[in-house]
């Protein structure tokens, strides 16, 4: 009778309105290594909101866990709002830097590679091309596979970020207001009990 | 002080509020929001807050002997009151002492106010003299923690750890003042405390749910725990109108009134026959402010095998945590207690309640007739009245208070739960004390635990507290750890044997001048008891058991509720009674 289902381990992706104080970014981190959640990226901005910051996650684990790490950050004071990107319409985008060696030979081709993924050129050495690739995991992904046979020097990703679709902010915009912190938040905006919700999307990714 | 009552005289305004520094505004804000009673340690990094404390004659504090003494002194006040325990501490040492009692709190939600000084601004960072990143240390032991970067910024700091700490679900707060903040002059406001928060009430989807699977209930069984605390009245309600059967956990005894024939005593590893044979039997259980711990669950896919669960918390991260829930509601024990009672059916099952008495007929049988330690901890909680505190440390002596203590209000045990700290006990029962000048204040503590703390004595002398009775139960042995080796490590006592090197606790006792008294067998105890309860002063009765002792019933680590080892394998005590008859 364990909370966490049987599910298999997945992505989840998660994004965290946080307040600008000190070691937020380490309370958040910290909660993760404590309860033995997995992050496996982690992307962090300010948003149009001063003292406000966003952050997203990509969470791995069974839904059960994944349910468990949502509802400890919300107990973060210094979080303002947690969004779980499973059960709404989202996009997200990630952004990598890649090194390709080329020579001769194969300069034209990767070239035109690139073109396909529209990626951009950022930097041309002698010996490699730094591309620039924006877009969602699966042509990230794909975009690396393809460069491989060429020789990849390093690459480095964003880790994904994230908003929900539509005209509708994640959070109301009063929250902003004064810093309030989740604490003293009403309990009106406290999250309704996700199981049931989560349980009717089919695919979280 | 004689410039304070000149200038006051005058009709100026008073010394407190000239010349306001960060220090002041502290005292002045805790002031304002009602704490008369902090619990404390001075040292270098906090001493302007100590020198402002003499501007402040309406706050007390009490000087312990060590800040984890003091930390939990405050813990023991804010359990037996329900308010806010406050605590300070210096830089370094002084907050590293506090982990302890802080990681405590946040385990048992406890609601509790640490400050803490720091070394200046401009040194943090570069290991200076009695640093120590104390907000770094206590991030994960703490609901929130706070560094005053700003002096005219320490008021509303202070109000909101304050409200953190006592909202919701209640924890511990740490506030860290570099020393040069609580220097710097203050130009900010002092903030005043704001009406508290509404109790969250529960969704009525729930609640209709809840009631639904409680009318189809053939076996029910309700769990009370320390959450549940504060509405002992609309949960004894909730229960008596549905006739639930109702177990407390370890931290919710007293939350349901023992004398109550629905009572069913502790679950879990030392729990009572009739509370774990009923999570196991029965078909829809309701927890009320209580969090499946392990020690409750013992192996979790066996823990109420049959039945669908119901789950009433404050806080959603414990709901789904442990166990699967059919339903669960987010809200406060009472308002969710309360929404329980309206449409209640009075579930009369013959067949259940029958069960369940044949069990806690097992649990009769199991009242220890020989001495031993649970005959002389019997003894001594048969003495409590309704309104006597009562407070252990952690082990044998603990589970058998808590077996054995009949509680009809909530608030009067107070117990190391979560973390199970050894020292808790007498500083706790000393906290307690003071917030309650009017009850005894009851501590019951093994020879191990007590030594972690004993230098609290001094505290009792200082503050001339009259309303301790300390109680030792010395078997010479780290007793709960002894039992663990005897059962599960093929009985090789691998050090924990103290009696070879125990202080004479009389002595011990005598030393800062507090009353001793002293029983070894069953004899001597009746007399002992009444001498030490009757002494007029704080006293301490050291009560000399056999040294191998278990407690019992037990669910061995691992094991399902239903497995239990009802009575002693070895058979220590059977044989004995046998013996006596």
């Amino acid at each position: 009778m364990t909370g966490h289902s049987v599910q298999a381990e997945q992505d989840h992706l998660v994004s965290v309105i946080v307040r600008d104080e000190p070691k937020v970014l380490t309370r958040i981190t910290a909660l993760f290594g404590r309860r033995a959640y997995n992050i496996r990226s982690l992307s962090v901005g300010s948003t149009e909101n001063p003292g406000v910051s966003r952050m997203t996650f990509v969470v791995t684990g069974n839904r059960g866990i994944v349910e468990q790490a949502m509802k400890q950050l919300e107990k973060l004071i210094d979080v303002v709002h947690v969004i779980d990107h499973s059960l709404e319409k989202f996009v997200d985008r990630e952004l990598v830097l890649v090194k390709v060696l080329i020579s001769n030979d194969t300069r034209v081709e990767v070239r035109h590679i690139a073109e396909d993924f529209r990626a951009r050129i950022v930097d041309v050495g002698r010996h490699a091309l730094t591309f620039e690739v924006t877009g969602d995991e699966g042509k990230i992904t794909a975009f690396i596979e393809q460069m491989r046979p060429f020789g990849i020097l390093e690459t480095m990703r964003t880790g994904r970020v994230a908003l929900t679709r539509g005209s509708n902010a994640d959070i109301p915009s009063h929250v902003y207001h004064e810093g309030e912190s989740a604490a003293l938040r009403p309990t009106s905006m406290a999250v309704a009990p996700r199981e049931q919700e989560a349980q009717t999307v089919e695919n979280l990714f | 002080m004689s410039d304070q009552a000149g200038e006051q005289a005058a009709g100026q305004q008073p010394a407190a509020q000239q010349d306001m520094t960060g220090a002041k505004s502290l005292w002045a804000t805790l002031a304002a929001h009602g704490v008369d009673t902090v619990f404390g340690y001075p040292g270098g990094a906090i001493m302007p807050v100590y020198d402002a404390l003499t501007f402040y004659p309406e706050v007390r504090h009490v000087l312990c002997r060590h800040e984890q003494g003091a930390i939990h002194a405050a813990e023991g006040f804010a359990k037996a009151t329900g308010r806010l325990g406050v605590c300070m501490a210096t830089s370094g040492p002084g907050a590293t002492n506090l982990v302890t009692g802080l990681a405590d709190a946040m385990m048992d939600s406890v609601p509790l106010l640490a400050i803490t000084g720091n070394v200046a601004r401009h040194l943090i960072g570069t290991d200076a003299f009695q640093e120590a990143d104390i907000t770094g240390i206590t991030l994960p032991i703490t609901k929130h923690n706070y560094v005053v970067q700003d002096p005219d910024d320490l008021p509303r700091i202070v109000a909101e750890a304050i409200r953190i700490a006592t909202s919701g679900r209640p924890g511990p707060v740490l506030v860290d003042i570099p020393k040069d903040v609580q220097l710097a002059a203050f130009g900010g406001e002092i903030v005043m405390p704001q009406a508290e928060p509404a109790r969250m009430e529960p969704r009525p989807e729930a609640i209709s749910a809840a009631l639904e699977l409680l009318r189809s209930a053939q076996r029910p069984v309700l769990m009370v725990g320390g959450g549940a605390q504060g509405a002992t009245a609309e949960i004894t309600e909730f229960a008596r109108a549905w006739q639930i059967p109702t177990i407390t956990t370890l931290m919710g005894l007293g939350g349901f009134p023992a004398s109550d024939p629905l009572w069913l005593g502790m679950p879990g590893m030392h729990g009572s026959v009739a509370a774990n044979n009923a999570i196991s039997e029965a078909d829809v259980l309701i927890g009320i402010g209580m969090r499946f711990d392990d020690r409750v669950t013992g192996r979790v896919k066996d823990f109420a095998r049959r039945a669908q669960i119901i789950h009433v918390d404050l806080d959603a991260a414990e709901i789904g945590k442990i166990v699967h829930t059919q339903v669960s509601v987010r809200a406060d024990a009472a308002t969710a207690a309360r929404a329980l009672t309206k449409s209640a059916v009075p579930y009369l099952h013959p067949d259940w309640t029958r069960q369940i008495a044949e069990w806690k007929a097992r649990d009769a049988a199991q009242t220890p007739q020989t001495w031993g330690a649970g005959y002389a901890v019997k003894a001594v909680t048969d003495r409590l009245r309704p309104d006597d505190i009562l407070t252990t440390d952690v082990g044998q002596h603990q589970m058998l208070a808590a077996q054995l203590a009949r509680f009809e209000k909530p608030r009067r045990w107070l117990t190391s739960g979560g973390l199970g700290t050894m020292g808790f006990g007498f500083p706790a029962g000393i906290g307690a004390a003071m917030a309650e000048p009017g009850v005894t204040s009851i501590v019951i503590a093994g020879d191990g635990g007590f030594q972690m703390t004993s230098q609290e004595f001094a505290t009792l002398t200082k503050y001339s507290v009259n309303n301790v009775k300390i109680c030792i139960i010395n078997n010479s042995y780290l007793g709960m750890v002894r039992q663990w080796q005897e059962l599960f490590h093929g009985k090789r006592y691998s050090e924990v044997y103290l009696g070879d090197s125990n202080p004479d606790f009389l002595k011990l006792a005598g030393a800062y001048n507090i009353e001793g008294f002293r029983a070894t067998n069953e004899t001597e105890l009746p007399a002992a008891i009444d001498a030490w309860l009757a002494h007029p002063r704080s006293a301490l009765l050291e009560i000399v058991v056999p040294q191998e002792h278990g407690v019992f019933p037990m669910v061995p680590a691992g094991a399902a509720l239903y497995e239990m080892i009802e009575t002693d394998p070895t058979d220590r005590q059977n044989q004995g009674e046998q013996v006596n008859k």
